[in-house]
């Protein structure tokens, strides 16, 4: 799950972590009054949606009077801010974050994320902050500081100062570099983050460290436990269909190509998506219905995958374990006449009961294209809709 | 011979009077010679009662004292799964199988490091398979977990995955074919677990029985990277290979936690290029496997 820049920092100063004295608002009016109370001669006006690359996008911008904030807010509210991770259609900016300008002396970069490989959260840290991590991971590694944290140690002295001295912090912020680093990692433990990023990490003119970013992922295993956190969900930057297909427990991602995939487990889902790639289409979108799926469940995936208009067939594939094949037999030709599905639809069915699945589907009088392998099925559908 | 569990391995089933415990531990049972198999359950609320027949113990290191059990496999809900994991661990049991799917990382990464800590100070070492797996069977013998029975044969092939549906596929073509498995190994979808592909090859390279290894993986991570590495220096058998992911997007979660990609060494691609170059029989075709499999012995 991810949250707001502005969430973000709310939860870092609540862990104690020094962040510019900001307002969240969602209106022009209300900018220009937020712009107000913080006072000064300086703001930033920031777009805030679930997405990086803000500024060069245009949803960042330095307003030097309050007539700049009303401009730039006019500017950015509503707007499709476009950046490198929201894909060519944009994301609708509703919500804006006004700060007080800071004295940037220097840009650092750091973030904590647990690492498979060592099993650790690992903290990394970089000199070259303000830009692109993983341009910076590219062209210069050694500029990137690492720490694994033990969780059963916690972040230890030295490696705070590893990284502070490795990034190249000036000898009298050290000390609250460390303690920000410190901050962070804990901070990251106890919300159950999977990421916290802040970039830039700033030094100031008067040799303050603060937080000009914030950007969390939280574990979505651990949501249950951390009800603070649910409440940030902001529903409006999520997928709808994505969000849809959630309340039936399907996992599903709309893709960009015409073929949808209705698949039981998330491994064969991807599989089967390569396979349609593989025999010359493109996959509509990724869908696993999980062990347990029901009449109302494929019924339910079935319509989602239809409110796609670009879908222009739909492959099921099922490996009947546990879960089986007559069953979802009896769910695909009940989905199949609810939608009224006017597209070819292609089913392969593996495993428990196979052969009673197949009668089913013959039996229904639809018209059902059967397929005993992957590669049979993907050949089919691709065939079905060209 | 196969790998980890065997006819005469002896079970504890923690989470054994839940809904899920009850519904795989009866079709554990069931198959081949899970009678004998699956002696303990664990509920410290229904200590001294009992269901299908296996006594229940109101913890794991009573359970194992009195039975003799040294692996567990575990449905106990994500909330308290890495608890029983450790409770598991501080029984000194040889093998723990985690099949809950949903526990929190923060949880498995401190239970992975005290299991570690535990093993470094000179205790008892302890194997985890999973979290979020659909665990491990030895055809014909026992199997531990939610796979379905049927679908398998005795034989000499060997399978590890990440994903459970995909490990059946694979292991339905081998069926198909007349190849028979020695053991198929679910290690399980989340980012921080415990067997990973490469353990599981060590242990197929040293098995007697099993004769070549079907190996499938995910994008996201470094683990079947790692495994392929280490399998071109000492493997000496022949490996097919197959990386689930291609068409995925970067920076989505595919269902599984572990399955995202990051930067841009753990894509299918990256992985897929890493193996064929470390003597795998790679292919991009998942309905190949079996066939491909076949062409090798």
């Amino acid at each position: 799950m991810k949250i707001h820049e502005y969430q973000g920092k709310q939860i870092l100063k609540k862990f104690g972590v020094s962040v510019p004295r900001g307002i969240h608002c969602t209106s022009v009016d209300d900018a220009v009054k937020a712009a107000e109370t913080l006072g000064g001669s300086v703001w930033v006006v920031k777009a805030q949606i679930h997405a990086g690359g803000r500024g060069k996008g245009g949803g960042v911008k330095v307003a030097k009077s309050l007539e700049q904030v009303r401009e730039y807010a006019g500017q950015i509210l509503g707007m499709q801010l476009v950046t490198h991770q929201t894909g060519p259609e944009g994301q609708k900016v509703r919500n804006l974050l006004v700060e007080e300008g800071a004295d940037i002396r220097h840009e650092y970069y750091c973030a904590a994320l647990t690492d498979r490989a060592t099993q650790a959260v690992a903290m990394m840290a970089s000199s070259e902050g303000g830009m692109d991590i993983e341009e910076v991971a590219h062209r210069t590694p050694e500029k990137i500081i690492k720490v694994f944290i033990n969780p059963l140690v916690g972040m230890t002295d030295e490696q705070a100062l590893t990284l502070a001295n490795g990034i190249g912090v000036p000898e009298g912020s050290v000390a609250q570099a460390c303690d920000t680093f410190r901050k962070l990692y804990t901070c990251y433990m106890e919300t159950d983050a999977s990421l916290a990023e802040i970039n830039p990490l700033i030094l100031e003119g008067d040799g303050n460290i603060k937080a000009l970013d914030a950007k969390f992922n939280f574990d979505s295993n651990s949501l249950f436990r951390q009800p603070e956190i649910v409440a940030m969900r902001d529903l409006d930057e999520e997928d709808p269909d994505e969000l849809e297909a959630s309340r039936f427990d399907l996992t599903y991602i709309s893709l960009d190509g015409n073929i949808g995939c209705l698949v039981n487990g998330a491994g064969l889902a991807m599989a089967t998506m390569d396979t349609i790639k593989l025999f010359g289409a493109e996959p509509a979108n990724f869908l696993d219905v999980g062990g347990g799926a029901t009449t109302e469940k494929v019924t339910e995936a079935f319509k989602i995958m239809l409110k796609n208009p670009k879908v222009k067939g739909i492959l099921v594939n099922i490996f009947g374990g546990i879960m089986r094949c007559d069953t979802i037999a009896d769910g695909v030709v009940a989905a199949a006449r609810e939608t009224h599905l006017s597209v070819p639809l292609v089913v392969r069915m593996k495993g428990t009961n196979e052969q009673i699945g197949k009668q089913i589907l013959k039996d229904s009088g639809l018209p059902i294209i059967s397929a005993d392998s992957m590669a049979e099925a993907a050949t089919k559908i691709v065939a079905a809709v060209q | 011979m196969s790998i980890y569990i065997n006819k005469d391995t002896k079970i504890i089933t923690q989470g054994i009077t839940g809904k899920t415990g009850q519904f795989h531990t009866e079709k554990c049972i069931e198959y081949a010679n899970g009678k004998n198999c699956f002696v303990a359950g664990v509920n410290p609320k229904k200590a001294g009662e009992s269901i299908f027949g296996v006594p229940i113990f109101g913890t794991v290191k009573e359970a194992a004292a009195q039975t003799g059990a040294t692996v567990s496999v575990i449905y106990v809900p994500p909330p308290g799964a890495a608890a029983a994991i450790w409770e598991a661990v501080e029984a000194d049991l040889d093998f723990v199988i985690c099949i809950t799917e949903g526990v929190p990382v923060r949880d498995m990464l401190v239970v992975r490091n005290r299991m570690k800590e535990k093993e470094a100070r000179g205790g008892k070492k302890t194997l985890l398979l999973g979290p979020n797996c659909p665990g491990l069977i030895t055809p014909d013998e026992v199997k531990i977990g939610i796979m379905p029975g049927h679908i398998h044969m005795k034989g000499r092939i060997g399978v590890v995955s990440r994903s459970g549906t995909l490990t059946y596929e694979a292991v339905g073509q081998l069926t198909e074919l007349g190849l028979g498995q020695s053991s198929a190994v679910g290690i399980g979808g989340d980012p921080i677990n415990g067997l990973k592909h490469i353990d599981v090859m060590k242990a197929f390279n040293d098995d007697p029985d099993t004769d070549a290894v079907i190996m499938i993986g995910e994008i996201g991570g470094p683990d079947e990277a790692e495994a392929a590495q280490w399998c071109k220096a000492n493997m000496r058998k022949p490996i097919v290979g197959f990386i689930a992911g291609v068409t995925a997007p970067a920076g989505k979660r595919m269902g599984h936690a572990g399955a995202l990609i990051s930067g841009g060494a753990d894509t299918a691609n990256a992985k897929l290029a890493i193996m064929e170059e470390c003597g795998f029989t790679v292919t991009r075709d998942p309905s190949e496997m079996g066939k491909l499999l076949k062409a090798l012995l």
